[in-house]
């Protein structure tokens, strides 16, 4: 049950019970972005408000899995109240974590018959240094509970589902002219 | 354990299980309990044997060479022709029974082949809203292209298809096209009745019978159909082979489905002659060794008898019902009809407000294969209220002790979540 375990954290189970910045924001003025994962039926909708370069608000709704739905809660908590390029940098970092490979995670739970299947794809790897983002778990927060999901490749999905929402909500509210630089 | 069928013979499944040799491989340490079925059976050592035998010592290319290996090809692939034919008693297999590539494609060609030969404008084709996306979206994408009507029958509170008004709905409908056996929810419609009441109201009538084929005994005639469609891989046979079955008057009238080689009786650059029967809609070369692969595992399902193996999945069912209920009570709800007259071996389970995805993660830790998702069903999804189900489903090889691994495992993922 390790593996199982590296998946389901605490902090994971915590934010599935009980999400964080649940919710909906009037929109207009806010960014409403919907993303759906066709795989599974997995549904996020992530409502951002964007003030002088600040995300200075966000909700979430829709429904799915634990790690959809606690990653959605995850990012929200540590997203609320940053400067847009900061939380930018945050998406990056996170979505590197989601694409590293799990040997290179340092975790010490290399599983037993996934370590032959990920070691055929270096692609992975590459992505992650192409990037040019260093992953430091620590520096991540709760968010690095959210990195046992890497041994479960087709969950991987779930986990950046708000993610991309909220990157397509910042390029929205960057071209509808509320924020003046992107990356 | 063994089930008593209704004609007396017997399943062993412990014995079955010894046939296949998936069965014997452990995940994670644990004994592999494959309750998937549904979504792709195994395959016992003969159908194996059969695809390795045929690749050894006759693989020859079918319906062009005059050397006595391709002819042998030849034979055995026309004999599974006549396999397929015998099982779903089809009166004329030599000419009624199409090789596709799986159920889907056969009710593609269908709706591409007898629906653009025969469907104008507002004319009506009958569907429910249980179907599979393979019984739909074929018809969508023709109500796009050519303004057919959709009908669709609807879904009861006990899962069951409703029939109120029925005789209103295939009233002037050209088309009823409808599952045997729901891959959600397991209903089995009463479909000869809706086939006879289709026919008097002048439509053609055809089956899905993707989950229905593999587990009961299938009489083309008895069920009224005027087409089946059906894949291998769910019946203990190879991927990458379907059936279709047509009665010959309707398939002689249609349309090639896809053009090439095999399918043809001359071209010239200004048309072409297409082949007959059941050629006509075999174009390229067609999968042989899955042919003869599907042909071994009717073999080895008439062997043990469908009567048999529809009364075990008849009493394996009703277990998991009654101990899922037992154990688990108002926490565990099963999405489908109750008791087992009209249902097959395909539970849709919502365990308390665990999403599916997550329960087939946990069970997984035990061995146990389910399936989570939509099951190619989102219509009926959007009925009950779910974006996805978890479910098990159940062949000759399950028993008892799949099902208590199967609760065992739910029990645990119970103490994760809360």
């Amino acid at each position: 049950m390790s593996g199982l375990e590296d998946l389901y954290r605490e902090i994971i189970l915590d934010h599935y019970r009980s999400p964080r910045n649940r919710g909906e924001l009037p929109s207009p003025p806010a960014e409403r972005v919907e993303a759906f994962n066709p795989l599974c039926g997995d549904e996020v909708v992530v409502y951002l408000q964007v003030d002088d370069g600040v995300l200075s608000d966000i909700r979430i709704s829709g429904q799915g899995c634990s790690i959809s739905q606690s990653s959605a809660s995850l990012m929200s908590a540590a997203v609320k109240g940053k400067p847009v390029n900061e939380v930018r940098d945050l998406i990056k970092t996170f979505k590197s974590m989601m694409s590293i490979h799990e040997s290179h995670l340092g975790t010490g739970a290399g599983g037993e018959d996934r370590d032959g299947t990920a070691s055929q794809d270096g692609e992975d790897r590459g992505g992650t240094e192409d990037e040019g983002v260093l992953i430091d778990p620590e520096a991540m927060g709760e968010l690095a509970a959210l990195q046992g999901v890497v041994k479960f490749p087709v969950r991987i999905k779930c986990a950046t589902l708000s993610w991309n929402a909220l990157a397509q909500g910042l390029d929205e509210a960057a071209s509808a002219g509320d924020v003046g630089t992107t990356d | 354990m063994e089930t008593l069928s209704a004609s007396g013979t017997s399943i062993d499944p412990v014995a079955i299980r010894a046939d296949f040799p998936i069965l014997a491989r452990e995940v994670g340490g644990r004994r592999l309990v494959y309750l998937d079925s549904a979504a792709s059976s195994q395959h016992p050592r003969m159908v194996l044997d059969a695809m390795d035998n045929y690749y050894e010592t006759t693989h020859a290319n079918v319906h062009r060479g005059v050397y006595a290996m391709a002819e042998e090809a030849d034979r055995l692939y026309e004999n599974a022709r006549t396999s397929v034919g015998r099982f779903i008693h089809a009166p004329d297999p030599a000419r009624e029974v199409l090789f596709t590539k799986n159920a889907t494609e056969s009710l593609n060609l269908v709706a591409y082949s007898w629906g653009r030969h025969n469907l104008q404008r507002g004319d009506i084709v009958v569907l429910s809203e249980m179907e599979h996306h393979a019984n739909l979206v074929p018809w969508l994408a023709l109500a796009e292209e050519r303004g057919i009507q959709l009908r669709f029958l609807g879904i009861d509170d006990a899962y069951r298809l409703d029939l109120t008004g029925i005789e209103d709905i295939v009233a002037g409908a050209k088309i009823v096209s409808l599952t045997l056996m729901s891959n959600v929810l397991g209903t089995m419609p009463p479909f000869a009745d809706i086939a006879r009441l289709a026919h008097a109201a002048g439509a053609v009538v055809m089956a899905d019978g993707a989950q229905f084929v593999p587990h009961l005994p299938t009489d083309v005639g008895a069920l009224g159909c005027d087409f089946l469609a059906f894949s291998g891989h769910k019946m203990l046979g190879p991927t990458g082979i379907g059936v279709l079955w047509g009665r010959r008057d309707l398939l002689e009238d249609m349309p090639p489905f896809l053009g090439g080689g095999g399918m043809i009786r001359d071209v010239r650059l200004d048309g072409f002659v297409p082949s007959e029967l059941p050629w006509k809609f075999e174009a390229g070369t067609p999968p042989i060794a899955e042919a003869i692969g599907l042909a071994a595992a009717l073999e080895y399902l008439e062997a043990i008898g469908m009567e048999a193996i529809g009364a075990h999945q008849r009493s394996l069912t009703s277990y998991a019902q009654q101990l899922l209920n037992d154990r688990f009570g108002g926490d565990l709800k099963i999405m489908g009809p109750a008791g087992v007259d009209d249902r097959g071996g395909v539970l849709s389970i919502a365990y308390r407000d665990i999403h599916p995805h997550d329960l087939a993660q946990v069970l997984d830790q035990s061995g146990v294969c389910i399936r989570a998702g939509h099951h190619c069903a989102k219509p009926l999804m959007r009925h009950l209220g779910v974006t996805a189900t978890a479910r098990a489903s159940f062949y000759l090889y399950n028993d008892e002790s799949d099902v208590d691994a199967l609760a065992d495992a739910l029990a645990e993922a119970g103490n994760l979540f809360w």
